[in-house]
């Protein structure tokens, strides 16, 4: 396998403190969001849209780029974030964020942005579409890959198993999930509220490979993709432990975090600390 | 008007002849592709033609990212699994983004006869209908469904065709226009207007047609596009005949009947009857016998006809 150079982890790691901040400051200035689940996922997004997906902001809509779609739809904020900082739309825009005329609805609407593959939201929908698009290359006879997020409270949703069978099925080796197991949703730990337990054994049972990782390291989150890319015959679905919060002291492993915003003052204290490093959390 | 086919016949045989000619036509189904007639389009192309398993939500989620890749996806399944169970699919997956979903939906309405109201659609034009970016058509016959389908085809945009289990005469002909969005009057007549889609509209030219003899000439339109409504046509209508009749195999409550009731209350109030499902679920039996049972018959239509004309007097 390939390795990644320390640069190249500097610079993931700093875009990951980047969008971080980012995220922060944007749902402080909406004034209502998600941020748990936005910062658990930042690792996992700065790997994807700085180092691996194929895609040009000057040409979002190239039918060979490959996609990525956030089932998990609420942590739109992570999206966006990225999508700024890759040069999708000006950063200013972040901060219009669930206000009236803005693009960057409460969960992301692809009508309205270049960048977003897929409108979701509404949970456990994301993996069908993200079956689709890889159907698709193999219907047009594109390489495209097709990355997809889902979240450990999300695969509560009965769809997600349908989906899960599908992907199996049709031997879709062009496709990689990550499942942000932060292991917290709205009510609470997940395997308090309706345990989606065992997760490797779940997934494996239903016919994909599975990979276990730390979803904050960025190293094995590259080497994940790397290893699931390889993977012929069936899709791959990327475990990553993770923590709710990532990032921000307060917030970490916090379930009532997840939707809600941060105050002026607690803004303030977040990117202070984010301030204090890009290799401090590891 | 003697012979008498399925209009999911009629779906099968178009979707090949299409996907010869396009190569974004994909098609899936959920387990039930025998009976939606999908089955021969995945012969012809096999590597365009997924079954989803009885999996209709994860179905419609597919489509989605099909489309959104592209292509044309053809999604096709039980009107009743086709709308209510993946209601929320069909909103946010493929409305929400105005993806360029086709749902081709059979056994639609209580004519599916002997599996009983589980699997009688008689909500599903309501459901559609109320979604921004849906197209909702509902074919008369087997000669209009292929022009449905594609006209379907050449529409940027989600679209839900609703077809039928049993046969049904041809009222439409081969040169008749199809537009979407656009009724086809049938029969013109001056002292009441007939608005039918689907299944009723042969009944309705039966009705017309029995009404003549006792001096009573009615205008039938086919309203085949039940969104985009045609309210000119409507409005018109209710202007030169100064009553109105709907009949549709579904509820009397969303359906075209409700639709009709919009405009004509905005627009141009006059007496209006509908013939549909009386906010009732359906029940096992041959569809003849349930058409009786439920009043969904040329004689109920001309019942309608003339208490609509008694009152006027």
């Amino acid at each position: 396998m390939t390795v990644i150079d320390e640069k190249s982890i500097d610079y993931l790691a700093d875009k990951a403190r980047i969008i971080r901040k980012y995220i922060v400051q944007m749902i402080g200035e909406a004034g209502s969001g998600h941020p748990g689940g936005s910062l658990s996922a930042a690792d996992i997004m700065s790997v994807l849209y700085f180092k691996v997906l194929n895609i040009d902001p000057q040409n979002p809509f190239d039918p060979d780029r490959d996609r990525f779609v956030l089932s998990k739809g609420h942590a739109a904020p992570a999206l966006y974030a990225v999508l700024a900082e890759k040069g999708f739309f000006p950063v200013e825009d972040l901060w219009t964020l669930r206000k009236l005329n803005s693009p960057l609805q409460g969960h992301p609407d692809m009508t309205k942005l270049a960048g977003v593959e897929m409108s979701t939201g509404s949970l456990g929908q994301g993996l069908s579409a993200a079956n689709g698009m890889a159907l698709a290359a193999r219907v047009t006879g594109k390489n495209y890959r097709t990355f997809v997020m889902l979240g450990d409270g999300e695969i509560e949703e009965g769809q997600i198993w349908e989906a899960a069978m599908t992907a199996a099925h049709y031997q879709l080796d062009n496709l990689i999930g990550f499942l942000d197991n932060n292991g917290l949703q709205i009510d609470g730990p997940v395997d308090q509220v309706m345990s989606p337990l065992p997760l490797s054994q779940k997934w494996e049972a239903f016919g994909w490979e599975v990979i276990e990782i730390n979803g904050h390291d960025l190293e094995e989150i590259w080497k994940a993709i790397q290893k699931g890319l390889a993977v012929k015959g069936k899709p791959t679905m990327i475990i990553c432990k993770t923590i709710k919060g990532k990032g921000v002291s307060y917030m970490e492993d916090k379930a009532e975090w997840h939707g809600s915003a941060p105050d002026r003052e607690q803004v303030e204290i977040a990117l202070k600390e984010l301030e204090g490093g890009s290799k401090n959390d590891e | 008007m003697s012979k008498k086919v399925a209009t999911r016949e009629a779906y099968g045989d178009v979707l090949i002849e299409l996907g010869k000619k396009d190569p974004r036509i994909v098609v899936l189904d959920a387990d039930l592709s025998k009976s939606t007639k999908t089955a021969g389009f995945g012969q012809v192309f096999p590597e365009r033609f997924f079954n989803m398993g009885i999996a209709e939500a994860d179905m419609m989620g597919t489509a989605a990212g099909l489309a959104a890749s592209g292509l044309i996806p053809f999604a096709s399944t039980f009107a009743v699994f086709a709308t209510g169970r993946v209601f929320d699919q069909v909103r946010n997956s493929i409305a929400y983004p105005s993806l360029n979903v086709k749902i081709a939906a059979t056994h639609a309405g209580i004519t599916v006869g002997e599996d009983g109201a589980s699997h009688q659609a008689i909500e599903d034009i309501a459901l559609m209908r109320v979604l921004p970016n849906m197209t909702v058509i509902v074919p008369a016959d087997a000669q209009e469904t292929k022009k449905a389908i594609e006209a379907a085809v050449s529409q940027e945009g989600p679209v839900y065709i609703r077809l039928g289990r049993s046969g049904v005469p041809m009222v439409s002909s081969k040169e008749d226009p199809f537009t979407l969005g656009k009724g086809s009057v049938l029969r013109e007549g001056f002292d009441i207007t007939i608005i039918a889609a689907g299944i009723m509209v042969s009944k309705a030219l039966e009705a017309a047609e029995n009404l003549s003899a006792k001096g009573v000439q009615a205008r039938v339109i086919n309203f085949s596009t039940i969104k985009p409504l045609d309210s000119q046509l409507i409005i018109e209508s209710a202007q030169s005949t100064g009553l109105i009749v709907t009949a549709e195999e579904h509820s009397i409550i969303g359906g075209l009947g409700s639709a009709v009731a919009e405009v004509l209350g905005e627009n141009c109030p006059v007496p209006l009857k509908r013939i549909g499902i009386e906010d009732v679920f359906g029940e096992s039996g041959p569809p003849d016998l349930l058409l009786e049972r439920y009043s969904l018959t040329s004689g109920n239509i001309e019942k309608a006809v003339l208490e609509l004309l008694n009152k006027k007097k």
